[in-house]
């Protein structure tokens, strides 16, 4: 019998090596799973590079990380956020490295990574100081630069419901990253909020198939309170 | 450009507040529009479309169809817009994953785009994300694949900086977001189309002249035929 559902946040970030590359979801708090963040930072792994839209809030989450020193290199497109003083404390001590990249460029490096495409030319960047040193091509009279995708080796994402094939579902937007970075990793690990039997969730509206999901956490928090 | 001559344009004249300039933009939208609203002066535009007219807005973290703030009581805690504020979803409106939400803009899906800029410039360059070239942290967001896939690129912001320095240039000086881009600018002291031919003066602040605003812009600007 196929279970994906793991008991505790030990179990789910089993494995988990330094120097991997995290995904993690979320825009804002909005889908950021939290929990598992939390447990890798138990876990202990170190020498991260963390791939989030964001690079954390006060001294929770993702910022926490920062604080302990687990994180060698930050990949986001939106480093401000309302208070990142946990990222900035160590980008200006130098314990971290800063890598900007535009937000559809960063979700669709994944996407072509979750999908078996090593590269692809996008219009986003041209011209500007992001596309220099990007190979460039001309198509149709318009020019575009070249992005490879981005392969994670771990994905952390927050879900609504599970089932124990893997099967997801999220709330609102905090889809965001979410399924993108679900397909892009390795061994993806998801927080949902409700664990439901097998067969409870309508096929119709999975916008994750339980194909791209290797371990599922319940946790069932209730609702965000920051943004 | 030197303070007080901004300051004399400005008691001279009177000038509009953010809340106008959201509004002009909105008056200008047309039904039946797909628009993505930046973050800032931009996102006020939403309160200020006439309620008979049905424009459909997309927010980047995957939301089509947004709706105004909710009431205080009626807060749903995972519905938020790119600003990273609460607002609602209209029937109609649905969700989508970032990849497909950045194929709506990337794609050449979005009629407009109404953004938020540090400067632009007369051949329709945008600055909007970094305010230098050693800027140790910027944050480009969506702002490049918005300013490279909307089918047009309005700007919303105040003329001149606080210390009264244009941000309506001849040339951007700070790192571009998109060269060529933006068609229509709309400023606390007026609104502008940008054409062929640098900045064409569509509309001015009451009381302001051609000459008066000329004086606290960098870009040469023409009159609208």
């Amino acid at each position: 019998m196929i279970n994906k559902i793991v008991k505790t946040a030990a179990e789910a970030m089993a494995g988990i090596r330094d120097g991997s590359v995290v995904l993690l979801g979320g825009f804002g708090s909005i889908g950021l799973p939290y929990a598992l963040v939390d447990g890798l930072l138990e876990q202990g792994a170190k020498d991260l590079t963390v791939v989030a839209n964001n690079a954390g809030i006060g001294r929770i989450g993702l910022a926490r990380l920062f604080d302990a020193n687990r994180v060698r290199k930050i990949i986001c497109s939106y480093p401000r956020t309302a208070d990142p003083i946990a990222f900035l404390e160590a980008y200006r001590a130098g314990r971290v490295e800063l890598e900007v990249m535009p937000q559809g460029t960063m979700a669709e490096r994944m996407r072509a990574a979750g999908a078996g495409i090593p590269a692809f030319y996008t219009p986003t960047s041209v011209g500007t100081k992001l596309a220099e040193g990007k190979e460039e091509r001309e198509f149709g009279g318009r020019k575009y630069v070249l992005e490879e995708a981005l392969y994670g080796d771990v994905a952390l994402v927050e879900a609504w419901e599970a089932d124990r094939w893997g099967n997801l579902t999220y709330r609102s937007s905090a889809r965001n990253f979410n399924p993108v970075m679900a397909m892009a990793a390795k061994l993806t690990v998801a927080q949902a909020q409700h664990i439901v039997e097998l067969g409870a969730l309508d096929p119709e509206q999975v916008p994750t198939p339980g194909i791209f999901v290797d371990r599922v956490l319940h946790v069932p928090y209730g609702e965000p309170t920051v943004t | 450009m030197n303070v007080n001559v901004s300051a004399n344009v400005l008691t001279a004249c009177r000038p509009w507040s953010r809340v106008d300039i959201a509004a002009h933009a909105a008056r200008d939208i047309p039904e039946g529009y797909y628009v993505n609203l930046g973050i800032g002066i931009p996102v006020l535009v939403a309160d200020h479309i006439p309620a008979d007219r049905e424009v459909i807005i997309h927010s980047e973290n995957g939301v089509l169809g947004m709706g105004p703030a909710p009431a205080p009581d009626k807060i749903n805690r995972w519905l938020i817009n790119a600003g990273k504020q609460y607002v609602t979803l209209v029937p109609g409106g649905c969700y989508m994953h970032h990849a497909d939400s950045f194929a709506v803009i990337r794609g050449g899906h979005l009629d407009l785009c109404v953004l938020g800029a540090f400067q632009v410039a007369e051949n329709g360059d945008l600055a909007n994300w970094a305010t230098s070239a050693s800027d140790s942290t910027p944050a480009v967001g969506g702002a490049m694949d918005l300013a490279a896939g909307a089918k047009a690129i309005w700007v919303l912001m105040e003329h001149t900086t606080k210390s009264g320095e244009s941000r309506l240039k001849h040339r951007c000086t700070y790192p571009l977001t998109a060269p060529g881009v933006v068609k229509r600018v709309y400023t606390n002291l007026a609104v502008l189309d940008v054409t062929d031919d640098g900045f064409v003066v569509r509309e001015m602040a009451p009381g302001l002249t051609l000459e008066a605003l000329q004086d606290v812009t960098e870009a040469r600007l023409r009159i609208a035929n």
